[in-house]
Order: structure tokens, then sequence, then C-alpha cells
């Protein structure tokens, strides 16, 4: 059993069996980062369509107008909508990863920190989202 | 008297203590015939002052001899028996079953990120060898008559990281170790940190420089989920990112 172990090791025989078993319950740290991931990509492929959409003001006013136009409706009002509650979320848990970096107490007080990102996160969204939601819907601000 | 006692072994007692029956959903893989892990459940007997260790003791010795764990002490010091305990990293010897939810069936799997062997065994190389990159032993040019003289406060700095018994429960739980496994992980760090903050190694930029790679420190997302399984309590996370500091401003 033992030299059988011993040859396993290094003929790394086993490499492609990956261990795929329950979903690893990690605490408020882990599901913080998977959140700040998800934001970080969204924003990042917003900020793609962004740069391609102000890059229009160079081709002519006019069509960067038209493009402005088609962004006038609801869907996509609902995706600003998302896309500020991402970047609130991506902006304030940035700030508690640098804290952690940076600061020598970071490590320490990182779970309240999360939940005082939550809070700033809720109040913003809270302060932002009716307001935006109803310039949407009414039509024109 | 009918309250568990500290008797961990099950001894014929006088009184009877109160046992329950739990289930044991354990992740079986035997690589002779198994193409993929599969779940397996056993029913056993256990005291509340019981752990996780003696109920797969029990299923070893009175169920399936075939079910294969590492253990050696079997008291929380050698780091043998680190495992997925109910989705987080545990060592079986240190999980006491009145601490988890026996309504529930209770799931041991191995750890993640390392290649499975058999059942809850893994090959460890692949930690032991970023272990071994960042020189974890003593480099120092003085030859002192007796000892080489430290201060009080100079052992208390790095007196966190040497209570690591490299069970790899750490490294195992980290996000970016699992889809990056060329990722030093939280333990090899953890080991680098105890001699670069040691006052009387010499070596300690040349661990620095090697953590300061694309796989070093810089892989670090501060999950926490190392800091949170580590079983010596030890503040993993804080040491990374002590060290992330150490490379940038130098030590402190």
């Amino acid at each position: 059993m033992a030299i059988e172990e011993a040859s396993t090791l290094t003929t790394a025989r086993s490499s492609s069996k990956r261990p795929a078993g329950t979903l690893y319950r990690g605490n408020t740290g882990m599901w913080s980062w998977v959140l700040h991931r998800i934001t970080g990509v969204a924003i990042y492929f917003f900020l793609l369509v962004h740069v391609l959409d102000t890059a229009m003001i160079r081709v002519s006013p006019g069509a960067y107008d038209a493009v402005m136009s088609t962004y006038k409706n609801p869907i996509m009002g609902l995706g600003e909508t998302a896309l500020v509650i991402a970047i609130m979320f991506h902006a304030f848990n940035g700030l508690r990863i640098i804290l952690i970096d940076f600061w020598s107490k970071g490590a320490k007080y990182q779970r309240l920190m999360f939940w005082i990102v939550i809070a700033l996160w809720v109040i913003g969204t809270a302060g932002f989202a009716p307001i935006h939601l109803a310039n949407v819907f009414s039509e024109g601000h | 008297m009918a309250t568990a006692t500290l008797d961990s072994p099950p001894a014929p007692a006088e009184a009877p203590i109160p046992t329950f029956t739990v289930t044991m959903m354990v992740r079986r893989f035997d690589p002779d015939v198994d193409e993929e892990p599969r779940w397996q459940d056993f029913d056993v007997e256990m005291y509340p002052t019981d752990r996780v260790l003696d109920a797969l003791h029990k299923i070893k010795w009175e169920q399936d001899g075939s079910l294969t764990f590492r253990r050696s002490c079997a008291h929380g010091v050698c780091g043998s028996d680190a495992m997925r305990i109910n989705g987080r990293n545990r060592l079986a010897c240190k999980t006491l079953m009145k601490d988890l939810d026996i309504t529930k069936p209770i799931y041991v799997e191995a750890i993640k990120g390392l290649p499975l062997e058999k059942d809850l065994v893994v090959d460890m190389e692949p930690f032991f060898a970023s272990y071994r990159e960042v020189q974890p032993f003593l480099q120092a040019s003085s030859k002192p008559e007796k000892e080489r003289i430290q201060s009080a406060s100079d052992r208390a700095r790095f007196d966190d990281t040497t209570k690591c018994i490299l069970c790899a429960a750490c490294t195992s739980s980290c996000p970016v170790f699992w889809t990056d496994g060329q990722y030093f992980g939280p333990a090899a760090i953890v080991n680098a940190h105890r001699f670069i903050f040691d006052s009387r190694d010499e070596a300690s930029s040349v661990r620095l420089d090697i953590l300061n790679d694309k796989e070093g420190v810089w892989r670090c997302r501060t999950t926490f989920n190392c800091s949170e399984a580590c079983p010596r309590g030890i503040q993993v996370t804080q040491a990374i990112a002590e060290v992330k500091q150490a490379i940038m401003f130098g030590k402190r």
C-alpha cells in the first residue's frame, strides 16, 4: 500500500481527476470576492461598449446622437440601473480590499468592513434607483 | 449522570452515555474501479464528544475497511487529516460531532485543488513543492558559540506563523489555488512569512523576491477562506498582507 502510494506520487497518474464535490462554503470574504468579480466583469463589458459609443462623437455628432437615442428605452434604463448598482458595490468593496492590503488592521476588521460596504451599497441604491427608474418610465426628464 | 464526559473512546460506562445515529456521506473514489468520485452514506452510532475522525474510524473498522484517509496523531498536531467537512476545510480530529448539525447527513470529502488519489487522500506533492520553493529554513551566516539571541518582541513578530502544521487546509480552501495550481498558496506564504520576519534570518530579500511574482503574493484576492479554514487559528490573510507590504515598502 505504502509502496503503491509512493509510486503514484512520482508518476502523477491521477492528475486528470479533478474532485468536484459540494460547493465550498466560504464566508463573507469569499462571497464578496465572487460579487466583486461578477460586477467587475460586467463593468468591463460596459466599458467596452461605452468607449465605442463615446468614440462616435469623433465620427460625427449626428452618429453620436443616433446611438444615444437608441439607449432611451426602458430596457436600457433597467440596464443603467443595474450598472450603477454594480459600480457602487465594486467601488465600495474595492476600498475595503485596499484597506485590507494597506491598513495594518484591515484584515482584522474585514468582516465589519464588508457589512459597512453592504450598508453603503443599500443606501446608495435606495437613493439612486427610485429616482432613476421614475425618470426612465416617465419618458424624458 | 447523563451528561457527556470527556471519555472519548467509547468505554463501557456504568451509566449510559447518550449516543445518536449520524449519517456520514463520504465522497469515495477508487482509482481502480471508479471513473468519477461518488457519494456513499454510512450510519454510525456516535457520542457527542466523538470527532469526525472517530466516525471515519468506525466506518473503516466496522463497516467498510476499504475507506481510505490519512491520519497520524489524531490530536490536531500532525496535520494529516485535513478534509472538507460540510463544505468547509477542517481537521477531522478537531471537529466534534456536537458542533455539527447531526439532524442532517455530515458530508466528508477530500480537500479541493490537489489531485485526488483515493477516497479522502490527495496528492500533496504540489503543495509541498510550493512550500520548498520559499526556502522554509533559517539562513544565517553568523556562527555563534551558543545560540542566536533574539528579543522577546522580535520573536513575537512572527509568532503567529510559527504555528503552521502544513495540513493544507488553507491552500486547498483558496479559490485562486483551485483554478491556478501555479499559485504558491497561503501555506507557502505563511511559512515564508515565518522566516522573512525572523530577525535572525538573512535571506528575507531572497524570499520576498520569490514571492514578488505573478504566481506569488499578488495572486491573493483576500477571500479570507484560508484564515477561516486554518485549524491553528493563524491569521493567514493578515500574514499575506504583511508580505505584500514588505515587498512594497520594506520590512517593518
